[in-house]
């Protein structure tokens, strides 16, 4: 499995970090590392808008770890 | 509180928050504020700028209750929804650049992108070159982010170090109740005020601070930012923060209509100029360092106000910038461009540029 560690990297680059991750996959599963509220609703809502599954959310340190899956 | 589901950060709820601004920016105008300057973080920047005397232009010196609520709006929001993380470290002389230059740009304009949109709604046709000029340079920071440009990570820091500008901002209220306005005086104490010109005309002290303090509570909970939603559109073609945005433009224009403030025209518009390039390329200068930088003006503020401290490095540009930009005629007044306004122009755009295209990690 991928992991996209966007940790402390400003706005738009956790999303554009987990976007090139989905494109580049095409499927499959990712897990990404953010440190803000914020990063964590934008990059769900990249997923979402690319057809990605937001599958988990956990706490994660000082942020969350955002698991994201397409079948 | 903090389980609960984040209603401002859904589509709706950005909609809300880009009504509720629109519609208390108008009133602020209304109640004192200048006209199409209900709110304006670049002028209200600049004009606490002139209060600590930083600059002295003598009809632009206010120290603006809404900044200071803004950043402690954000402040209790993020404290409520537990969403306070003091960190820092991400290239922070960049971003005091970044905000010099940003702040250069908008004042060749007169206006952040929340006034350009305000002046919009108030019917000032020179505002179409100022927001077109705003687009033009966050899509080229579009660019230079697809690109790789990157200001690199920023780290966890120490809790008093997010609280530093929020703390700042409660010194400058608390220097406001120390040094009150005396009318006709254009000095209290150490703060300086303006007796005629934009600076002068205000709404009071507690609605000006409580419109900021509810706005920066709402805008910290729903990420409001007026570069992010052109840069989002452009680069991701993702309409959610520019609903925001076209939430704010539209009610500001029937809060206006509503209380005849409409006034469509291009000469002899409140603090503005008729020099359409200059429109335009102020701001194409000011959305390039906007987009560089990640945040709008009044994005920064809230950013800086949940603990973000290269966010506060970049407002602190913002307010030396102004400083710079009176002191060395760079500043455009309703007359037109400052004796310095295009050497500025072009020495900031050569500047973001030059941060755009090196600042990005080597790859293999």
């Amino acid at each position: 499995m991928t992991t996209v560690d966007a940790r402390g990297l400003s706005c738009p680059q956790p999303v554009l970090l987990s976007l090139g991750e989905m494109k580049k996959l095409g499927k499959g599963r990712i897990e990404i590392l953010v440190d803000t509220d914020t990063s964590k609703e934008n990059v769900s809502r990249a997923a979402a808008s690319q057809g990605w599954d937001v599958k988990d959310v956990q706490p994660d340190g000082e942020g969350y770890r955002i698991a994201i899956q397409k079948e | 509180m903090a389980g609960v589901k984040n209603i401002l950060a859904t589509r709706w709820g950005i909609v809300g928050v880009g009504v509720f601004i629109g519609v208390f920016a108008a009133f602020l105008q209304k109640w004192g504020n200048p006209a199409n300057m209900g709110i304006c973080v670049a002028c209200f920047d600049r004009d606490i700028a002139g209060a600590l005397g930083l600059h002295r232009a003598a009809v632009v010196q206010y120290m603006r209750p809404e900044i200071i609520g803004f950043v402690l709006g954000s402040l209790v929001a993020a404290f409520l929804f537990k969403e306070f993380r003091p960190r820092a470290g991400s290239a922070p002389f960049v971003r005091f650049t970044l905000g010099v230059f940003a702040m250069i740009g908008a004042l060749v304009f007169l206006g952040c992108p929340w006034r350009a949109l305000l002046r919009l709604a108030g019917g000032d046709g020179n505002a179409i070159f100022g927001l077109a000029g705003l687009i033009f340079g966050i899509w080229i920071g579009t660019f230079f982010l697809k690109g790789g440009y990157n200001l690199g990570r920023s780290n966890k820091t120490y809790a008093s170090a997010g609280w530093l500008m929020p703390l700042m901002m409660l010194g400058f209220l608390v220097l406001m109740l120390v040094f009150p306005q005396i009318p006709e005086q254009p000095q209290s104490g150490v703060l300086f005020y303006s007796v005629k010109g934009p600076g002068s005309m205000h709404a009071s002290l507690t609605i000006s601070l409580v419109v900021g303090l509810a706005i920066g509570f709402l805008a910290q909970r729903s990420r409001f930012c007026t570069m992010g939603a052109f840069r989002d559109l452009i680069l991701f073609k993702q309409v959610h923060l520019f609903a925001g945005l076209l939430a704010l433009l539209v009610t500001a224009f029937v809060t206006n209509l509503i209380l005849g403030q409409f006034h469509p025209g291009f000469e002899k518009q409140p603090v503005s100029h008729t020099m359409g390039l200059w429109n335009f390329a102020g701001m194409t200068v000011a959305g390039l360092a906007f987009a560089l930088a990640g945040g709008c003006p009044g994005r920064q503020l809230f950013m800086a106000g949940e603990g973000d401290g290269d966010a506060a490095v970049f407002v602190t540009g913002m307010i030396v910038g102004a400083g710079i930009s009176h002191n060395f005629g760079m500043a455009s007044s309703p007359d037109g461009i400052g004796p310095h306004g295009i050497a500025a122009v072009v020495v900031a755009l050569a500047v973001c540029l030059f941060i755009g295209f090196t600042m990005r990690p080597k790859t293999n």
